[in-house]
Parts: C-alpha cells; sequence; structure tokens
C-alpha cells in the first residue's frame, strides 16, 4: 500500500516561451488524499494535465504506475475543472456518464446493460438519480458538477484527479461532497485541486503547493508559511483565523478596514 | 406530384433526395456539433479543382473530384489539429484557390465548358441510375461506420480531452469523419450541387439540435427534416416550374426562420431564459 504511484523527475513544461515548471520533483503513494493549493497560474491545472498525458513534458519523465501517463490514462478518473463546455450539446446526464464506460480498443462501442447499471448506481450515489434523462442544458452548474464526478467513478479508477470540483457547490454541500471523496479514499488515491483551504485540512492526507515549483508536505497542515510563499500574502490578509482549527472557525473573511 | 411520379427522371430525383437526406442528416449533425461547417464548405468548394484536373487529364470524374476531395480534406483535418488558432485562415485559403485552381483547369481545357450553375446547384432532376447506387453504397458505409463508432464519436464531439483519456483514439476517428465528409459532400455535389450540400448539412441539424435528448435522435429527425425540405422543395419547383435546388433551399431556408421565430415566441410567452424553456420542453416530453 505504501508503494508510489505517481512519480515526477526533473520535469520541464512551458507553454511556447512561458515556463510553467522547471526541474520539478513529485512523488505520491499510493492510498494518498492529496490537495493541489497554489495561486492561479502556478501550473496546479497544468501539471494535472501532463499527468493524464494531455500534454507532453519537454524534460523529465513522468510515471503513473510505472508506466507512461498516455498508456494508463484510461486508469485515470478525471473531473475537469471547465464545466461550460458544450452546454447545448444533445445529450442526457446517464449518456455524459456512461463516457466514462469508454475503453481503448473497446470495438462495437454499444453500451452492455452492465454499464447501464454501472452508470446509474454511480449518478445514485452523486444523488442524480432522478435526473438521468434530464439534457445536460437543463441542470444547474452544480448538478452537471456531481454529474462529471459520476462519469469520473465509472471509469473504475485506481486514480482520481479532480480540478476544483467544489467551485460552485454551496458549503453544505461541498461537506458532503469531500465526505464521498473521503469514502472513495479507501480504495481510490485522490488528487483533488481547491482553494477551499478550510476544508483541506480535516479531510485530505497531505498537501503539494504548487507554484511553478512543487512542494510537498507529506502531513495535512496548511501552515502560514507555505500561504506566504504560495499566494504572496499574509495569512492575516487570506484568513485572520488559525486555519488549523479544527470545528467551525469564527471568522473566515478579511477585516474590511476601510469600515 | 402524384402524377409527376410516373416520370422516371422524378422517380430518380425523389431517391436521390431521399439518400442525400440521409447522408446529410448523419454527417451534418456530426459537422454541426463538432463545428466543422466551414471546413464542409472548404471541402466542397475545393472539390471544384478535383473536377477541374479531372476534365484537363482527362481522368474519369469521379476520381478526380474524390481524390482531390480527399487530399484538400486531409490537409484541413491536420491544419485544423496542428494550428487551432488560424485554422479557419488556411481552411479560407484552400477553399478559394481549389476553386480558382478548377476554373483556371476548365478554361484551359480545350473545347469543354462546364456549367458552374450546375455545380452550384446540381441536377437532381437528371440523376442517372448509376448516381443512385453510388449514393445507396455511401449511405450504407456512413450508416455502418459512424453506428459502430457511435459512442467513440459522441464522446469526442461532447469532450475530446476526455474521451482521450478514455483511450479513444481521437485522431483517427476525427481523419475518419472529415473522410467520410469529403465522400458524402463530392457524391451529393453531383446531385444537388454544393450549395444544397452545405444548406443540407446545416439547417437540417441546427433546427434538430434543439428539440433532441441525444445524437441519435437529432441525426435521426435532421435526416427526417431534410426529407421534408427536398419533398417540398421539388414538388414546388415541379408545381411552379422552378429550378428544383434552389427551390430545395428555399424550402429548407423558410424551415430555419421559422424555427427561430418558434423559438422567440416561446421564450417571449414564458419569459423565461432559454435554458428554462428547454427544461420544460423536455419534462413536458415535447423532446423528439
Amino acid at each position: 500500500m505504501n508503494d508510489s504511484i505517481i512519480e515526477l523527475q526533473d520535469l520541464s513544461f512551458a507553454y511556447n516561451a512561458r515556463p510553467v515548471f522547471k526541474d520539478v520533483n513529485l512523488e505520491v503513494k499510493n492510498g494518498d488524499f492529496m490537495a493541489m493549493i497554489g495561486p492561479n497560474g502556478g501550473g496546479k491545472t497544468t501539471l494535472l494535465r501532463l499527468m493524464l498525458g494531455l500534454l507532453s513534458p519537454h524534460k523529465g519523465s513522468i510515471r503513473i504506475f510505472g508506466k507512461l501517463p498516455r498508456e494508463v490514462s484510461h486508469h485515470i478518473g478525471y473531473v475537469p475543472q471547465d464545466l461550460h463546455i458544450n452546454r447545448r450539446f444533445p445529450v442526457s446526464a446517464l449518456d455524459v456518464v456512461l463516457m466514462g464506460r469508454l475503453k481503448p480498443g473497446r470495438g462495437w462501442s454499444w453500451h452492455s446493460r452492465k454499464d447501464r447499471l454501472v452508470a446509474h448506481k454511480a449518478l445514485d450515489k452523486m444523488e442524480m438519480g432522478v435526473y438521468c434523462d434530464r439534457r445536460i442544458g437543463a441542470l444547474s452548474v452544480g448538478q452537471l458538477q456531481r454529474v462529471f464526478v459520476a462519469r469520473a467513478l465509472v471509469t473504475e479508477p485506481q486514480l482520481l484527479f479532480l480540478d476544483e470540483p467544489t467551485a460552485s457547490i454551496d458549503t453544505k454541500g461541498q461537506r458532503e461532497f469531500y465526505r464521498i471523496l473521503k469514502e472513495l479514499n479507501q480504495t481510490i488515491t485522490i488528487i483533488v485541486v481547491s482553494h477551499d483551504l478550510m476544508i483541506l485540512s480535516s479531510y485530505v492526507k497531505s498537501v503539494a503547493c504548487v507554484n511553478r515549483n512543487i512542494h510537498y508536505h507529506g502531513h495535512a497542515e496548511v501552515t502560514g508559511e507555505m500561504i506566504e510563499t504560495m499566494y504572496h500574502c499574509s495569512v492575516e490578509e487570506v484568513c485572520p483565523v488559525e486555519l488549523m482549527a479544527h470545528g467551525l472557525p469564527h471568522r473566515v473573511l478579511r477585516t474590511h478596514e476601510d469600515i | 406530384m402524384i402524377e409527376a411520379l410516373q416520370f422516371e427522371f422524378m422517380q430518380n430525383a425523389l431517391v436521390a433526395g431521399l439518400l442525400a437526406s440521409v447522408i446529410c442528416g448523419i454527417m451534418g449533425t456530426l459537422v454541426v456539433v463538432n463545428r466543422i461547417v466551414f471546413l464542409s464548405g472548404g471541402i466542397a468548394h475545393a472539390a471544384y479543382g478535383g473536377i477541374g484536373l479531372a476534365f484537363f487529364f482527362g481522368w474519369p470524374y469521379k476520381v478526380g473530384a474524390i481524390g482531390f476531395s480527399l487530399l484538400s480534406a486531409m490537409v484541413m483535418a491536420a491544419v485544423s489539429l496542428k494550428a487551432k488558432h488560424r485554422s479557419d485562415t488556411i481552411i479560407g485559403v484552400i477553399w478559394a484557390v481549389g476553386m480558382a485552381l478548377g476554373i483556371i483547369l476548365l478554361d484551359l481545357t480545350p473545347g469543354y465548358n462546364v456549367d458552374l450553375m450546375s455545380y452550384l446547384f446540381g441536377s437532381i432532376l437528371s440523376v442517372p441510375d448509376s448516381d443512385l447506387w453510388l449514393l445507396l453504397a455511401a449511405s450504407v458505409l456512413i450508416i455502418i461506420t459512424v453506428a459502430y463508432f457511435y459512442n467513440d464519436y459522441l464522446a469526442m464531439s461532447y469532450d475530446e480531452e476526455f474521451a482521450q483519456i478514455r483511450g479513444v483514439s481521437v485522431k483517427f476517428l476525427y481523419f475518419l469523419l472529415i473522410g467520410l465528409l469529403a465522400v458524402s459532400i463530392v457524391m451529393i455535389i453531383q446531385v444537388v450541387g454544393l450549395i444544397l450540400v452545405i444548406a443540407l448539412l446545416t439547417i437540417p441539424p441546427f433546427i434538430a439540435e434543439k428539440y433532441s435528448k441525444s445524437l441519435f435522435k437529432m441525426m435521426v429527425f435532421s435526416s427526417f427534416l431534410s426529407v421534408i425540405f427536398t419533398i417540398t422543395g421539388l414538388w414546388l419547383s415541379y408545381v411552379f416550374n422552378l429550378t428544383s435546388g434552389a427551390s430545395i433551399i428555399m424550402v429548407a431556408g423558410t424551415g430555419f426562420f421559422i424555427s427561430l421565430l418558434v423559438e422567440r415566441l416561446t421564450v417571449f410567452r414564458s419569459d423565461h431564459a432559454a435554458i428554462t424553456i428547454e427544461t420544460e420542453s423536455l419534462d413536458t416530453g415535447q423532446e423528439f
């Protein structure tokens, strides 16, 4: 259970002339529940896309389960950040989830009864069962996000990547969402990109700070120092309370000094 | 219309129109959801270069047209994958150059002058039996291929990246789609002309998309609409003695504006956003 399933070695990547990563290293162990934090443009999504084989590194190597990302990407469940792609597309929630059942070299591509059963179960799990016949354009953003998670689950992944999955879910929904993730983490390794620093500490096992560099912290502690290096501002500016508070913090927003 | 059907050319026109409608319903749906309408226009116009080549060198007409279209279509497909941000410009260039090449080659061909109008609007009233068989073969090929890869095409059209992660060979499917498109367009140009190809590829799927809950239903509904437009257009051209291709396009165009008007009125009446309308029409089972 303690072997590493993701290994990044001296990885460099640039968009045209704009470097994103230079000689970064990362190792993620099997069974981990890792949060990826960092400022916008710091490379979080780029890192996920590199690990999915959608982008190729310019230098260095990425090994997932000891293989190239492209060879094993179908073992990875992926929940993308952008939910607004093709909202008007004529496809039902169930059909979107069924896309997760596609496999390389599947041949004749009609879905089996088992595929449908698995898809219905995943939708039920995300409490979207009643909406399975809805066209995606008729779903709210929060509902769509659940459909995308269901789509990632039916791939029966060994590894799950989620890119800001709770951005459009309310606080109560978020807690419920992370509870489900924690349950999944018993069998699946999870990497989640998030800005919800509060929620991280109570659910994740480790934190990676991504800002053109990757700093891995083997425990789920978000320290003031991490915030400072990541967001170029002090803890007090982001949040005036102890970040590691267990239970409810007394104030979440920055004090409005001009009032 | 019934008495007109005793003429063989009218029967052939009807069959050609039906087969073209099926091809356009399926391919047009994929063209619209993959947003490659402009690329389709490029293929259709560049095909003229192939026609010119065929006449100039004395090749069989179809070999020249299909060969050249496939070639230019593959170049356009490669460009649209490689240089996404400028692909429309390059497609526009191939579009224009292909057509100009065709016209100049026809100028240089001694003693022959193809009527540009028959190329633009086709000649559905003079389709020979051999062309019907070719159309039938093309329809069967397209139905089998698209049925086989249906779920892959659905995933690719909706979310290309996710499809790629699932191990769907997106590039192969894309080139296959463009290849099928080139073959369909050449087949149909001969029958109904390039303007009707573009009209039938885009108008029925555009209308159908709003009322379809799946890509499959959109294909069926589009084909059905194409059939209605084609038959109505043919009938009008027969009764009022008008150019058949142009009549079919006018009917399709009328359908297009009526659909826009209907959408407007529904939005107006319920005073809701378009998304809400979609929900309601789905809930009351009005979808196709």
